[in-house]
């Protein structure tokens, strides 16, 4: 079962920024998180994760100094719960229309508002049986590489054969960094269990 | 892809030309190290399907960078990720054939190839089928030379096609060249393609030769006893090996020529002038006397006088007569022969009878082997001229075709004497007259290029002398291609073939030779068979 996660706060044809219904709880990066716009299922990476202010330009202040631990700071202020928020980034991966998988960009970008679910297994093992995403992967702006590694990492988990699966997976990476030995190398090294 | 899809399957065409022949890249899960020079593949193209050989191995990279940098293959993932990928391997093929699969390229076979296959057109290993196709189906009682590399299917070498033009054995010492011949030689005897002068050497081709290991195998007059002739030059050695031979050879004085003593001049060391001076000898004593009255001049002032009538300086004759006493110790030479050999030779021939020629223990002795191959060759080879040309005119009967097997060939066809010496004759005239050579040599650049060039059908074994190589391809295209899987043949038994009686150039692992298995293979049956069959053919006969 999927597990809902968010809600859309942006979003644009080739990303989307979610904001966690629990503070602090983010999807992991690099995990696969689905959404839903018309009859179409828009997947995406997770890319990055933040907690921040919710209004922007006020910033928290340190608390903690006269506490013991932590959590304590947050019971002796229950209203920082409210005051903060986690949102996080998925770059677009793929899209379901009409029970069909596909990867590459979705028509539409996804809505304002729309829930935004945590995939399980399963659902990494199907869309992972592809590795048509990794192209759009590999050009993302900012840490591709270490998405990718992550995104793998997770997916290899969910498959019956993950060595296999990883291994498919470099050789796909082989040849979209065709030229880029040593980025090959950085996410060769960073799949290693 | 399907599983029928990937048998065989070794990569895609990338790039390449008819001259040069085509590049494929190895799909990812081939190891190079499968994969061999020499062995055969078809190319899956558009319209046909292409029939070629690998002829190099290459390793690749997408990356030039891989190479400077090569990555942390200690981790397993990373190299098999690697391998096939951003590494890879890439074949050189040339392809030789196309294969048509409809009805009418059915019929006509393999044809030359006049063009390339399309781009990213699929490779794979040829299969034995494939092989049978290109090659021709060997059937019972027909000669087949071997199998190609790691293949089943027997690699037909065509006799009556070998022996329409000279033809070559070559490779380095103990790489199996009297083997070979010994096969090839079997083949022409078993297909009835052209009788065989074999003028041998060591004594391995009459009765026995000796296998690498030091065994005996049996030779062809064992095999085919009823078709061989075995002649010999030195009966003790004969009977001493305990070899029944059919006539001992005898050469008179009176048969040698003035010719045949212009043959030796490098092997006995005379000079140009000592050359010239047996002519006028022979002008003065007469062709058949010259040589006895020269030798049995024994005085000094004889052979002063002599020199004085004929204009020549002493000091020729005296040098001419110290070399030319060597050939009194050759005891096949007397003064007069009783029986003419080459006219027994030519009649054996004539019946269909394979000639061996064993030299006994003047084998070793390579003046003899050259006086007595060229001697006997030359008059041999007039006596085919007359009747050829006779039937030309005539039309009575061409003489059956005539293959003459030389050893050490170099040295009856360097480039100094070729030119003048009969076999450098045969081998340019080749088969107009029906005599054709088969020249056996370890040392193929010693061998005039024109002479090489003219060989029809070349048989050779390992070389790895530069000047050796270049001279066994020569007049081939391709050369280069071929060149690297000459080079890495094995040292025993496997043997690169190419020219007329092939259809394409073929390493092949020679067929095996030896044991009763193969001698029966060649129709040999022995005693304890004949009788049987003797019986059999008895009890038919009176019921």
């Amino acid at each position: 079962m999927s597990f809902k996660i968010g809600e859309v706060v942006e979003a644009s044809t080739g990303q989307f920024t979610a904001q966690c219904y629990e503070l602090h709880q983010p999807a992991p990066f690099g995990s696969l998180v689905t959404t839903r716009e018309g009859g179409v299922d828009i997947y995406g990476v997770v890319s990055a994760a933040m907690t921040t202010s919710i209004e922007a330009g006020r910033r928290p202040i340190a608390r903690g100094a006269e506490e013991v631990d932590e959590e304590a700071v947050y019971k002796s202020s229950p209203q920082l719960a409210r005051l903060l928020r986690t949102d996080f980034n998925a770059v677009v991966v793929g899209h379901r229309q009409d029970d069909r998988l596909h990867h590459y960009l979705p028509p539409r970008p996804a809505r304002i508002h729309a829930f935004v679910y945590l995939c399980d297994r399963e659902e990494m093992a199907a869309f992972t049986q592809s590795f048509d995403f990794l192209s759009i992967l590999v050009n993302v702006q900012w840490q591709a590489d270490e998405l990718i590694a992550a995104l793998l990492r997770q997916a290899a988990a969910a498959q019956q054969d993950p060595r296999r699966f990883l291994v498919g997976a470099g050789k796909e990476l082989a040849l979209l960094l065709a030229g880029e030995t040593n980025r090959l190398n950085t996410v060769l090294r960073r799949l290693r269990e | 892809m399907t599983a029928r899809d990937q048998e065989g399957r070794l990569g895609i065409v990338v790039s390449g030309s008819l001259t040069k022949g085509v590049e494929v890249r190895l799909d990812g899960a081939i190891s190079v190290e499968d994969i061999a020079v020499g062995r055969y593949v078809t190319i899956e193209g558009e319209k046909r399907r292409f029939f070629g050989m690998i002829t190099d191995v290459v390793l690749d990279a997408i990356d030039p960078r891989l190479m400077t940098m090569p990555p942390d293959v200690s981790d397993p993932l990373i190299a098999e990720v690697l391998t096939g990928t951003s590494t890879f391997g890439r074949l050189h093929v040339l392809p030789v054939l196309t294969i048509g699969d409809d009805a009418m390229s059915l019929l006509e076979g393999a044809q030359p190839v006049k063009t390339v296959p399309a781009h990213f057109s699929t490779v794979r290993e040829a299969s034995e089928q494939d092989v049978e196709r290109v090659f021709g189906q060997v059937e019972e009682r027909q000669f087949y030379i071997g199998t190609p590399l790691d293949m089943e299917t027997k690699v037909r070498l065509a006799p009556r096609e070998l022996v329409k033009r000279s033809s070559g054995i070559f490779g380095k010492s103990g790489t199996g060249k009297t083997f070979l011949a010994r096969l090839v030689l079997i083949g022409i005897i078993q297909e009835g393609a052209a009788v065989n002068l074999v003028f041998d050497m060591h004594n391995e081709y009459g009765w026995s030769g000796t296998s690498e290991d030091g065994g005996e195998v049996k030779a062809l007059k064992q095999l085919f006893r009823s078709k061989v002739a075995v002649f010999t030059l030195d009966e003790e050695n004969a009977r001493r090996r305990g070899v029944s031979t059919d006539f001992t050879v005898q050469i008179g004085y009176d048969e040698i020529e003035p010719e045949d003593i212009a043959m030796l001049r490098e092997t006995i060391g005379l000079t140009e002038a000592a050359v010239q001076a047996t002519y006028r000898l022979a002008r003065r004593f007469g062709e058949r006397n010259w040589l006895e009255s020269f030798l049995t001049m024994d005085s000094r002032d004889e052979l002063n006088d002599l020199a004085q009538s004929l204009g020549e300086h002493e000091a020729t004759l005296a040098a001419l007569r110290r070399r030319l006493e060597m050939l009194r110790r050759l005891r096949f030479l007397v003064p007069h022969a009783s029986d003419n050999a080459m006219q027994r030779i030519l009649e054996d021939l004539d019946r269909g009878m394979h000639v061996v020629l064993e030299f006994g223990r003047y084998g070793d002795d390579i003046a003899s082997y050259i006086l007595v191959s060229n001697l006997l060759t030359r008059r041999i080879h007039e006596r085919y001229r007359e009747r050829m040309e006779r039937a030309m005119g005539e039309d009575t009967a061409k003489p059956r075709p005539l293959v003459i097997t030389i050893e050490e060939a170099h040295k009856f066809l360097s480039s100094d004497i070729s030119g003048q010496t009969i076999f450098g004759t045969i081998a340019r005239e080749m088969r107009k007259y029906n005599v054709t050579l088969m020249v056996i040599d370890q040392r193929p650049s010693g061998i005039d290029d024109e002479v090489m060039s003219q060989l029809g059908t070349k048989i050779t074994c390992l070389l790895d002398d530069e000047r050796d190589i270049d001279s066994v391809l020569s007049g081939v295209s391709a050369k280069s291609e071929l060149k690297s899987v000459l080079a890495k043949l094995d040292s025993k038994q496997q043997a690169l073939v190419f020219g007329h009686a092939v259809p394409m150039p073929v390493v092949v692992r020679t067929r095996e030779y030896g044991s009763p298995g193969s001698y029966k293979e060649f129709g040999f049956r022995d005693a304890l068979e004949r009788k049987k069959k003797a019986e059999e053919e008895e009890d038919d006969l009176w019921g």
